[in-house]
């Protein structure tokens, strides 16, 4: 079966050869299967940003190789294999949301009826199927954040990348969100990489949770995540998440697997 | 709005001819009150009944007539002169948007251009023009005092288009490339509608520099006809007939409301449907 991502030796350098150059990533090795959801994490500066921009070939890797599908990432941007959501949602203010959404299709070429119809289909299922005639500064954060999940998945990748999509919304709003996401990508079995900066964020969404570290960024542990694939408040409140959180925090402090808290029989 | 603030300053005028002094307020010898008599402040009613009168003692027609047709005539050609600087400006700014190293290049140039005055370039455009020959094409005259209302124009829309193509943020920019947008599509899809918050005020600069560009230039230019000529005529005339000036002065700031008049029209079906604080 075809890999989703595959990262295979990279390694990133800004600015390479001048005086300011700044190794941003180094000898990355990372594979994700169709269907699981990833979360890239570490403290700022760490190239968590970076890899993701690696993947959707927005930058080059200075050494090493990126499939995305099975293919160079440069020929999976080209084919739009995947869909992006950034920090900030990004709708074109003078665009409606119906037209937001329909970015993506416009640019591949869809007729305007098929455009359309997919807009709306893709409005009901992050659930603002009224709101496709308004505007985007009618709207609040979290919707904001609903519509660009929704442009970014209308052409049906089967890839989503995620920049911090929840980092500038408020608490509540941000665990409904991520329910919300759980939701939709299992609606819609969407692969995705997701870059956050928050422990419990990166447990409560991911199948997998790639901890990162520091200048020069390189991934120290990647702890897989076995909560189940239906998840909900009760996981919000169970011990082996917590566990899960701790083994995160621990690996981010740079704790060798071994020497971590004893985790699954202390019940 | 507008009536009132209009009455206000007509108000204000009659006061300052009544209770100013008639020789003007001199202090060490420099004046610095104007004169309040009637031949450098006529009354606002006399202005007024100008209008109704004929241009000279004995010609046909009123003045107000007389003004209409050359405030039409400078309408136009500042039209004209508004939509060759707007679409120059609007080349301009995407060739530089696109590469950086016009840019560099060519913005000291321009900003230098609109240091160079106007009646210096207003001989040079009629001698460019009138040597200019291509087939069967002859340089009109009005056409001179259309460009150079177009070299004010220009400016103020490179200068306003530039900075809204290049503000965009790049999170946007990026999600444009990550859909393998070409450089044209961006450029339709993203900048240029990001860019018209910007470019609303610039056209509006545009509007009302066409307007003094072509008045500037038909006086320097000798070109009859518009109302910037009717001006240094009626100036002329000043002594005997005080009133006349103003009639023409008031036609031509009556062609800078309509211009930017017009130019809100526009900026407001650009602007509708955009979030409120960018109205502003």
């Amino acid at each position: 079966m075809t890999k989703a991502v595959e990262i295979r030796s990279v390694s990133k350098v800004f600015n390479l050869g001048r005086p300011n150059a700044v190794e941003a990533l180094v000898d990355v090795d990372l594979v994700i299967e169709p269907g699981e959801f990833v979360s890239l994490i570490g403290p700022s500066g760490c190239g968590k940003s970076t890899q993701l921009r690696l993947i959707a070939n927005l930058l080059e890797p200075t050494t090493g190789e990126v499939l995305v599908n099975g293919k160079p990432a440069h020929r999976a941007r080209l084919d739009q294999d995947y869909g992006m959501a950034f920090q900030q949602a990004g709708l074109f203010e003078w665009r409606n949301v119906a037209r937001n959404i329909e970015l993506p299709l416009e640019l591949k070429g869809w007729g305007k009826d098929r455009r359309r119809a997919r807009a709306l289909e893709m409005l009901a299922l992050v659930k603002l199927p009224e709101f496709a005639s308004h505007y985007p500064w009618q709207l609040s954060g979290g919707m904001q954040q609903r519509v660009a999940i929704a442009r970014a998945l209308a052409a049906h990748p089967p890839l989503l990348l995620m920049d911090e999509p929840f980092g500038a919304l408020d608490e509540m709003t941000r665990e409904h969100m991520q329910d919300e996401l759980l939701r939709i990508c299992g609606e819609t079995s969407t692969t995705v990489v997701f870059v956050t900066h928050s422990i419990p964020e990166a447990v409560y969404l991911s199948t997998k949770v790639v901890v990162m570290s520091p200048r020069p960024g390189r991934i120290i542990d990647v702890v897989d995540v076995d909560l189940g694939a239906r998840r909900g408040v009760e996981t919000r409140e169970a011990t082996a998440f917590f566990r899960k959180v701790t083994e995160v925090r621990e690996a981010l402090r740079g704790i060798p697997a071994a020497h971590r808290e004893p985790a699954v029989e202390a019940e | 709005m507008f009536g009132l603030s209009l009455a206000l300053v007509a108000i204000l005028w009659e006061l300052y001819k009544w209770l100013g002094p008639e020789d003007g307020g001199t202090v060490m010898g420099w004046r610095i009150l104007p004169r309040a008599e009637d031949r450098a402040m006529p009354h606002v009613w006399d202005m007024l009944r100008r209008y109704a009168e004929p241009e000279r003692p004995g010609s046909s027609g009123t003045i107000l007539a007389v003004v209409a047709r050359g405030a039409w005539l400078s309408l136009r050609l500042a039209l004209a002169g508004f939509v060759m600087g707007a679409t120059v400006g609007l080349a301009l700014a995407v060739v530089m948007a696109r590469f950086r190293v016009v840019e560099r290049g060519l913005l000291p140039y321009l900003v230098v251009s609109q240091t160079v005055p106007l009646i210096a370039l207003a001989p040079l455009v009629v001698s460019w023009g009138g040597r200019l020959q291509v087939g069967g094409f002859e340089w009109p005259r009005w056409l001179s005092a259309a460009v150079l209302g177009a070299f004010l124009a220009f400016f103020p829309v490179a200068v306003g288009t530039l900075k809204g193509l290049t503000s965009v943020p790049r999170s946007s920019l990026e999600l444009m490339d990550s859909y393998a947008a070409s450089w044209g599509q961006t450029l339709f899809k993203l900048r240029f509608p990001a860019a018209v918050p910007y470019m609303a005020p610039a056209l509006r600069l545009a509007a009302t520099a066409s307007v003094i560009g072509v008045v500037v230039a038909e006086i320097s230019t000798g070109l009859s006809g518009g109302v910037g000529r009717l001006i240094i005529e009626y100036a002329r005339a000043a002594t005997s007939d005080p009133a006349k000036v103003y009639t023409a002065v008031f036609g031509a700031a009556a062609l800078g409301l309509l211009m930017a008049g017009m130019v809100s029209v526009i900026d407001a079906v650009m602007m509708r449907n955009r979030p409120r604080e960018a109205l502003e």
